[in-house]
């Protein structure tokens, strides 16, 4: 016998749906670099098809990009920035402006604004401005910010953020900032989970930072 | 433009699309159903490589259309994919991939890699924004070692140690979330990789009848087919139905001879030139 009848399956519809980075971001400066850090989930309706998803994309040696809205306009909005930044880096001769990076985002997301679902966040340190984050939420807007949160998991901690975010913090403050910020929606939001993944970004390059599930802060 | 340049600039033509969509508007007509993979074809990467395993049922709405489709397309004598989604798409993309690669081979004089084929399915994927209903496993061993990336109809990648894709993929997923761990043998992986197919076939309608695997090491790339089958039919009538000549009765007989007309033109005349 059939088990649902006629009865259509619910998720029918929603496990074949496009894949978003239902997500959190975010990114936060402090004195001498930036922190970026993400969670870790893709979600395809009610499914998750990757569970450690790295949504911080480099895009240089020193600026990374967060990635929140649809996967795939996001990973193609990447490689095409990172290709432009590519080619603009060696006719410049010299390490790239952030300001420069945010901007390419900018022109892709502003002109293509009808038919793209991308949230993203800009970070990075460059010689001539230090550390800057620049946050181009789902119009395509581009503004510089102190810090940016972004995704569906975002909205949860705009308080927590609000409150605990200091200008000129040291580097473990800023950490401690990001892991908790990100802990926090995960336990919140549906479309965020898995684990955390942070990148510092500071003069002397990038370094990752990976933390499980089961090492999550706030437990 | 005329018909034949529009036919020479190549690619996908979605004219019959807009036709297809004003006919069914108007319900003139009922769009046939396309044939689907409703599939589970899973990935996995183990100690040597990567095996990849696929059902092997076609659904074209709740009829099987073929009971022994292959789902496991070869890109290059090192990488090979699974597809699921729209059984031509899966075919023709891939057919596509397997020519572009050989292209760049021979260009470049180097074996092909899998992130080559991964950036150009990616790219031409998110061109169509998801009207090629592709969704794929590609799987393979080249300079940078074993490689297994997901990618889905939309152009999202993700390179994954273990991947499942298709309709019984949650059912396959469950399977690998319970039992996979880094560095099996190629024992356990085949095994493991055929109880996530099993699982498919078992608990998806849209996955069955048996289960085919591909085997990629640095060395060669084995293909086994229907290494496993289920529910296989196995009674067949013994007395098939036989009409002899005669049963039918008929009221009228009309016989029409048949004529053989044949076309003859001179062999000498010269063809003019006008």
């Amino acid at each position: 016998f059939v088990q649902n009848g006629n009865k259509k399956n619910l998720f029918e519809k929603d496990i074949g749906a496009p894949e978003t980075t239902g997500t959190t971001i975010l990114a936060v400066s402090y004195d001498g670099g930036v922190i970026v850090a993400a969670d870790s989930r893709t979600s395809s309706g009610p499914y998750i098809p990757d569970r450690t998803t790295d949504k911080l994309e480099y895009i240089d040696d020193k600026i990374f990009c967060l990635r929140s809205g649809s996967a795939a306009d996001t990973q193609t909005i990447c490689h095409y920035v990172r290709h432009y930044l590519g080619m603009h880096k060696i006719e410049l001769g010299k390490a790239p402006h952030v300001k420069t990076a945010a901007k390419l985002f900018n022109q892709i997301l502003y002109s293509n604004k009808d038919r793209l679902l991308a949230g993203i966040i800009v970070a990075g340190w460059d010689p001539y401005d230090g550390p800057q984050v620049f946050s181009l939420p789902l119009g395509g807007s581009c503004t510089k910010v102190p810090y940016a949160i972004g995704g569906s998991g975002s909205g949860f901690i705009y308080g927590y953020c609000d409150a605990n975010f200091k200008e000129n913090m040291t580097k473990e403050e800023a950490e401690k900032f990001a892991k908790n910020a990100i802990a926090l929606a995960i336990s919140r939001d549906n479309s965020s989970g898995g684990c955390i993944r942070v990148v510092d970004i500071n003069k002397d390059g990038f370094k990752r930072q990976f933390i499980p599930n089961n090492d999550l802060p706030l437990r | 433009m005329s018909y034949t340049n529009k036919l020479l600039q190549g690619g996908f033509n979605f004219d019959n699309h807009l036709r297809n969509k004003a006919l069914a508007d108007k319900k003139l007509v009922t769009e046939p159903k396309t044939t689907k993979t409703g599939t589970t074809i899973v990935g996995l990467i183990y100690k040597d490589g990567v095996v990849i395993a696929a059902d092997s049922r076609a659904t074209g709405g709740s009829t099987v259309m073929d009971k022994d489709i292959l789902k496991i397309h070869r890109l290059a004598d090192n990488i090979y994919c699974c597809g699921a989604g729209t059984a031509a798409d899966c075919n023709f993309v891939t057919l596509k991939m397997e020519a572009e690669l050989e292209l760049i081979k021979l260009n470049t004089g180097r074996q092909s890699r899998i992130s080559t084929a991964v950036s150009r399915f990616c790219n031409m994927l998110f061109r169509y924004q998801g009207y090629i209903g592709t969704a794929l496993i590609v799987g393979g061993v080249d300079v940078d070692g074993a490689q297994l990336c997901s990618i889905s109809p939309h152009g999202n990648c993700s390179y994954l140690p273990y991947a499942t894709m298709g309709s019984g993929s949650l059912a396959a997923m469950s399977i690998f979330e319970a039992k996979y761990q880094d560095d099996l043998t190629l024992e356990q992986a085949r095994a493991l990789a055929i109880e996530a197919i099993e699982a498919g076939i078992i608990h998806d309608e849209g996955s069955g009848s048996t289960v085919n695997l591909c085997v990629i090491t640095n060395k060669e790339s084995k293909m086994e087919m229907n290494v496993k089958s289920y529910n296989k039919r196995d009674w067949y009538n013994p007395n098939p139905y036989k009409f002899p000549k005669g049963s039918t009765p008929f009221f009228k007989e009309l016989i029409f001879p048949k004529v053989d007309v044949t076309n003859v033109s001179d062999p000498n005349q010269k063809m003019i030139a006008e």
